[in-house]
């Protein structure tokens, strides 16, 4: 799960993890109000929505009057923001953050994540602020500084001060920087987070340290416990399909091509998907119904998966293990009862009773379910169907 | 032979009288496991499915002489439970449990290696050496005995490799759910060696997925030290970057972790990789009428 700008940075000013100020703005109106609180002569408009790339998008802008602080507002609030994250339909923008304005020295890049191969987390800094830390680690890996952090002690100085040194920091000004990543330390272990990007870290004129923007990530088998996170989520910006999925204990994720699949467990999803690929098809999704496959898992599967105009065809691929294959066949029957199935369906049930349940498919006389045989039988015919062959 | 489970393995369960526990623990002993008990704080001194209930690892594993541990506990609970059974000297613990918060893990398994516990897991399908004993939830019907070994980061993949290297007239030595949360107990290079060590273990069948970069490590030791054939399916080929496709792991981040780095390292260490996974049982015939 992730979580906007502004509310990372209401974390990390809990940890004083030093920010600068600014206010959220849902109307031009408020965005003036919001200016105005703040003082000063300059501002900065920035689109909240969760992706990166929002400045070169045309969602970040700098205001130097109240007036051209409503002015662009008005702009952004409402717009289609298109970055390199959001895909060409770009992301709604519902809210402004207004912050204060900066004198910026130098900007830098500050993140934390977790090494899987190391088992702990990471935390990398580079001179290249404002890049995409993806194109610096390709382009001029050597630009990126890297240190490991075992959980079990926690941050220490050195791991500041390897960093610091790495950035090339003039040594007034190690301490300030060992301060600020230790508490970003603390902020990312205390909230269960999976990532913590930085982008820029600025260095201001006077030599302190602000996180100029926020962006953190949050391991989602850790909200439970993690109740202010949770208070965070923004649902409008999760695709509302996935949220109904997840509500009946489907996992789905949209894609682009024809095949809708529905299957058991999220290695044989991928491995289906893969297999339509193969066969010369695309598929529509990923669905993982779980292990149960029961008649009202599968007619909420068909009804998501039909929720999307482009799927001509539907390939159910369960391997029934403790689930019995029977079962599962009779669940589908059911559910085609339930909900109205207007594609061809290819099911493939393979494993405990798969010959009773072949029979109960066939016996049901249902026109246009189709039985398979095996994996790359299902996949083959379903193509086909989706091809209106 | 096998690896790291057989006939005379002597298990316990952890989370023993909750319903999964239950319900698999009985699945487990019709199967032929050794199981010899469990753990419920709180019930010890009852008895279970006709075997004893212990209030702590450490009393169960007195009394028993259990060495290994089937994990069945809610995700919260996982992190105590590994490591209570670490601290009780369990040698291998089989995490089964989906939903363990990364953050735990991370603590619970250094804590393992401290304590010289292996781990499996969490969020898999579990161990099985066919005909002889299943710890875990995956049909053992499907798992006929033979000289294939199988490692695995998904549950119904593993049963659907296992059902084709059957049907092309092979079996399975033992097959390895390793799971496919970001952090893991034994992967791939932890198990090659002991399947390439195994006399009755012919060819290995490996199944990754897309994030992280287990499967290029695996690569790298096969290239150096396996001698056996290999056969690899990656899933994932057609997932977008940025989602994560079902397993906490399964995720394309930042450009690295697709299933085509990972499919071009271990076919430059000579393993055999097929694009489809309906394809992975022909592939095992096929390098084992090589040999």
């Amino acid at each position: 799960m992730n979580i906007h700008e502004y509310q990372a940075k209401e974390l990390f000013k809990k940890y004083n993890v030093p920010t600068l100020r600014g206010h959220i703005a849902f109307t031009p109106d408020e965005a003036v109000k919001a200016a105005q609180e703040l003082g000063g002569n300059i501002w900065v408009v920035k689109a909240q929505i969760h992706a990166g790339g929002r400045g070169l998008g045309g969602g970040v802008k700098l205001a130097k009057s109240t007036s051209e602080v409503r002015e662009l507002a008005s702009q952004i609030l409402g717009m289609q923001l298109v970055t390199h994250q959001t895909g060409p339909e770009g992301k709604l923008v519902q809210k402004v953050y207004i912050e204060e304005g900066a004198d910026i020295k130098k900007e830098y890049y500050l993140g934390l994540l977790l090494d899987r191969a190391l088992e702990m987390p990471i935390m990398m800094a580079s001179t290249e602020g404002g890049m995409a830390i993806e194109e610096v680690a390709h382009n001029t890996p050597e630009k990126i500084i890297k240190v490991s952090i075992d959980p079990l002690t926690g941050f220490q100085s050195f791991h500041g001060r390897k960093l610091a040194f790495g950035l090339g920091l003039p040594v007034e000004e190690i301490n300030t920087f060992i301060k600020f990543a230790s508490a970003l330390y603390k902020v990312y272990m205390d909230h269960d987070a999976e990532m913590i990007e930085i982008n820029p870290l600025v260095k201001t004129g006077d030599g302190k340290f602000l996180a100029l923007d926020a962006k953190m990530g949050f391991d989602n088998n850790a909200l439970y416990r993690q109740s202010q996170v949770n208070e965070m989520r923004d649902l409008s910006e999760e695709e509302p399909t996935e949220i109904e999925a997840g509500k009946f204990g489907l996992s789905y994720i949209k894609l682009d091509g024809d095949v809708g699949c529905m299957v058991n467990g999220a290695g044989l999803a991928m491995g289906t998907m893969d297999t339509i690929n193969y066969e010369g098809g695309r598929p529509a999704n990923f669905l993982d119904v779980g292990g149960s496959a029961s008649a009202e898992t599968v007619a909420k599967g068909f009804d998501i998966i039909l929720k999307d105009p482009n799927v001509k065809a539907i390939f159910v691929n369960i391997f029934g293990g403790i689930v019995r294959c029977d079962r599962v066949a009779n669940g589908i029957i059911e559910a085609t009862k339930i909900t109205n199935v207007n594609v061809p369906v290819i099911v493939r049930l393979d494993g405990t009773n798969a010959i009773e349940a072949a029979e109960i498919l066939n016996n049901a006389g249902i026109a246009n379910i189709v039985a398979a045989t095996d994996l790359a039988d299902g996949a083959r015919k379903a193509v086909a169907a989706a091809k209106g062959e | 032979m096998s690896i790291l489970v057989n006939k005379d393995t002597k298990v316990i369960v952890q989370g023993f009288t909750g319903k999964e526990g239950t319900f698999h623990a009985e699945q487990c002993m019709a199967y032929g496991t050794k199981i010899v008990g469990g753990v419920t704080p709180g019930k010890g001194g009852q008895e279970h499915l006709g075997q004893p209930v212990f209030n702590t690892v450490e009393e169960a594993v007195r009394s028993t002489g259990a060495t290994v541990s089937m994990i069945f506990v809610p995700p919260a609970f996982v992190s105590d439970a590994v490591m209570e059974a670490a601290d009780a000297g369990i040698e291998l613990a089989v995490i089964i449990t989906e939903g363990a918060p990364v953050k735990d893990m991370m603590y619970a398994k250094a804590y393992a290696v401290k304590k010289d516990m292996m781990t499996i897991g969490p969020n898999c399908p579990g161990i099985i050496t066919a005909d002889e004993c299943k710890i875990g939830i995956m049909p053992g019907f499907i798992f006929k005995k033979g000289n294939i070994g199988l490692i695995s980061k998904s549950g119904t993949l593993t049963y659907e490799s296992a059902n084709q290297v059957v049907k092309e007239g092979f079996g399975i030595t033992t097959a390895v759910g390793i799971g496919g949360d970001p952090i893991i107990g034994l992967s791939y290079k932890q198990l090659l060696p002991m399947f390439e060590a195994d006399p009755e273990t012919h060819a290995i069948v490996m199944i990754g997925e897309i994030g992280g970069d287990l499967e290029i490590q695996a690569a790298a030791y096969i290239k150096e030290h396996v001698t056996k054939p290999v056969v690899a399916f990656i899933a994932g080929q057609t997932a977008p970057a940025g989602k994560r496709m079902g397993h906490a792991g399964a995720i394309i981040s930042g450009g690295s972790g697709t299933a085509a780095e990972k499919m071009a390292a271990l076919e430059a260490a000579g393993v055999k990789v097929v694009v489809s996974p309906a394809d992975i049982g022909k592939a095992v015939a096929e390098v084992m009428a090589k040999k």
